[in-house]
């Protein structure tokens, strides 16, 4: 079976940075957040992501770095090989892939 | 911790969430806290939806229509009263929708409607391409900033309502972005929670329909009814795998196109359940999906299990005149529809059942309002396509002027939130709570969805009895991190397992099939059964009564 690897930036604001691999079957068609979400349920469910729309590209939620390329999980397809995944770089840091995406007058 | 005091404090940012508070702020409500765990106006259903909006809007349709259509299709058990608030009501706010440019597709100076299944008529009003939900989102996104008593706050996740002396008086949530705990002191609180498809594996709706606010209604008090009866959409993209859309796209294409339902032998086969195919979109959901899912287990499914959409014979060039760039969407994933078809299967769509609440949206519960999806009674056993938006706005509006006139209750006692904010400031032991939400939606999937038998409604509530126990009574790990997504998923899985409680008993109880709510073991529709099942309790017991379908005015 040939598999994906995922190579994740983690940690939250003011600490170091680390990456953490995960490797999973590799399913043709596949989205980087359906990886991300098995890698949740199977492997470590304190890896951090956001998204909302799952599939529809609606929510626009779930933007991260993908391979040095901004762009939405839900749309990238998961690749055999090694993939890497960056929280956005111009928003603040919360933890992991996410970042602070909320208008600044719609949060505390 | 922080703390937040307003008059009319409306939890979920979707369609309803977002009338509420627009019409609230008209009808003079001193403030509004728009509340919402995501994102204003992207987190829910709403911004989701991709097809049409129903409401009689042209001169030669009416609403009473639209309304004996709603009847109808609820299989004798829509609330008349809801239902036509939903029809009324609904061409208002549509209309209103128009003049805040949401941008109806029209034809010169008609909208262009298109006839959806179990319409009488063409009276289903879209935006182009596949765009309804965002513009709809949009356009009251715009219409909430220039109202500056609204306060919007997003990331704010609501764990529990706040009852005193049988009031809703507040509620307790926590900030996720933070994780710092939340109380809010409000006069009228409104449950604009949207649905609860995320309990199902397959589903077509967002990360947050755990359906919260059912959960939350019944812990404050109020009353559920027609929890058994989850909307399962017929033709849910099953393969090969797409990116970029939703699994209910095809639905858009059967309205303009037609476009035929094949089984694995690629013949049609909807006439043999009582529907009609030919190439026509006029079969109801429950039916479809019925159909479908009795072909797939006579080993007549398609090869990964539902069956073939076809629009081979539809010319290349009618295709891109319909559906534009989607076409180039579809290109991007491989499949050319001159030349693919596609495999569809039902998945989770929408839920009929929810909140009681009364022609003012008020619940059981006094300072309790209910709006939008989460609300039961409108559409019976099954739901009409393109009701559901029009139910959000239409609900939303009435919640919205009812909650801003709402008669005070006692004065919010910190004491009365204690509970709830000691469990949002609890430290548990750590769990895979991201795999338990997993075992629960292929536990519903499984033993709960629209065919269902005694012997598989037991086993979906022993599986949630077993979920719930290792889920344990406190949040995993400390309190008060940023985006800990481990403990909001055990805040989530409290909610869902409760209403996973409350789909199972309702199941259960009703001994025949109707609609959405399919009793392999008890196939037949019974006259006896024209009832409702009325819920209440909790995780230590619900109460089931049979209570009669209220009668039209
Ligand atoms: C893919 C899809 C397509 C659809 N297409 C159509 C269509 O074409 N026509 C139609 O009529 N209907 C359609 N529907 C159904 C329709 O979109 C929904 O029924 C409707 O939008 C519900 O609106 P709502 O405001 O009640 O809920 P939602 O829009 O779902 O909003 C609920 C909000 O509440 C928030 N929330 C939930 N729990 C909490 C909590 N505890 N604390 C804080 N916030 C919370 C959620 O994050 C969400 O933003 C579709 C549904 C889906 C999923
Ligand atoms: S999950 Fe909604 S846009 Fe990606």
């Amino acid at each position: 079976m040939p598999q994906a690897t995922l190579l994740i930036r983690r940690g939250v604001a003011g600490e170091p940075p680390r990456h953490d691999s995960f490797t999973l079957e590799f399913e043709p068609g596949a989205s980087v957040l359906d990886g991300l979400r098995r890698i949740r349920a199977e492997q470590d469910p304190t890896l951090a992501i956001r998204y909302a729309c799952l599939n529809a590209n609606a929510c626009k939620e779930c933007m991260m770095v993908v391979n040095g390329r901004v762009t939405y999980a839900c749309t990238a397809r998961l690749e055999e090989g090694t993939t890497t995944l960056e929280p956005l770089p111009n928003k603040a840091l919360l933890r992991d892939l996410v970042t602070q995406i909320a208008p600044p007058d719609e949060r505390f | 911790m922080r703390h937040f005091t307003t008059e009319v404090l409306i939890i979920g940012a979707g369609g309803a969430g977002m009338y509420a508070a627009i019409e609230a702020s008209r009808q003079g409500a001193g403030d509004v806290l728009l509340l919402e765990r995501s994102l204003i106006g992207r987190g829910g259903a709403t911004v989701m939806a991709q097809m049409t909006v129903a409401a009689a809007l042209e001169a030669d349709d009416d609403w009473h229509f639209h309304y004996q259509d709603t009847l109808t299709a609820g299989r004798g058990l829509c609330d008349p009263a809801l239902a036509a608030l939903l029809c009324e009501v609904g061409v208002d706010v549509i209309r209103e929708m128009e003049g805040w440019k949401v941008g109806w597709a029209r034809d010169g100076n008609r909208l262009r409607a298109v006839q959806a299944p179990g319409h009488d008529r063409a009276r289903c009003v879209y935006v182009d391409f596949l765009s309804t939900g965002p513009a709809v989102s949009r356009t009251l996104r715009t219409q909430l900033q220039r109202h500056e008593r609204i306060r919007r706050l997003g990331d704010v996740v609501v764990t529990d309502l706040v009852t005193q002396e049988g009031h809703v008086t507040g509620a307790v949530g926590f900030d996720i972005a933070s994780g710092t705990p939340v109380t809010i002191e409000a006069k009228a609180t409104i449950l604009a929670t949207g649905g609860l498809t995320r309990l199902y594996r397959r589903n077509s709706a967002s990360a947050h329909m755990s359906g919260d606010g059912f959960a939350l209604a019944l812990r404050a008090g109020a009353k559920l009814l027609g929890m058994e009866f989850v909307q399962f959409f017929p033709i849910g993209h099953l393969a090969p795998r797409m990116v970029g859309m939703d699994p209910i796209m095809w639905d858009p294409f059967r309205y303009k196109l037609g476009g035929r339902l094949l089984n694995g032998a690629k013949e049609e086969f909807i006439d043999r359940y009582g529907g009609t195919d030919e190439g026509r979109y006029t079969t109801t959901r429950d039916l479809a999906t019925y159909a479908i899912t009795q072909e797939v287990a006579a080993g007549r499914g398609s090869p990964a299990g539902g069956a073939w959409l076809s629009f081979r014979h539809v010319p290349q060039a009618t295709l891109r005149e319909a559906f534009g760039p989607v076409i180039d969407k579809l290109a991007a994933n491989g499949i050319d529809l001159t030349r693919d078809d596609v495999e569809v299967a039902p998945i989770a769509h929408y839920h009929m059942g929810g909140v009681r609440v009364d022609t003012g949206m008020r619940t059981d519960v006094p300072g309790l309002f209910a709006a939008g999806e989460v609300v039961g009674g409108a559409n019976g056993a099954n739901r009409l396509s393109g009701n559901a938006i029009t139910e959000a706005l239409a609900f939303g509006k009435i919640a919205g002027a009812e909650a801003a006139r709402a008669a005070p209750g006692p004065a919010f006692s910190p004491a009365a939130a204690a509970e709830a904010l000691a469990l949002v400031g609890a430290e548990g032991p750590a769990r895979n709570t991201a795999a338990l939400v997993v075992a629960l939606q292929a536990a519903m999937a499984d033993h709960a969805g629209p065919f269902r038998d005694a012997a598989g409604l037991a086993r979906a509530s022993a599986a949630i009895a077993a979920i719930r126990a290792e889920a344990g009574p406190l949040p995993p790990g400390a309190p008060g991190l940023p985006h800990d997504m481990v403990r909001l998923d055990w805040f989530d899985l409290r909610q869902m397992l409760l209403v996973a409680d409350s789909i199972v008993a309702a199941a259960l109880a009703r001994t025949e099939s109707r609609g959405a709510h399919q009793r392999i073991d008890h196939p037949e529709t019974e006259e006896d059964w024209r009832v409702n099942l009325l819920l209440s309790g909790d995780e230590r017991g619900l109460d089931i009564t049979r209570i009669p379908v209220p009668e039209a005015a």
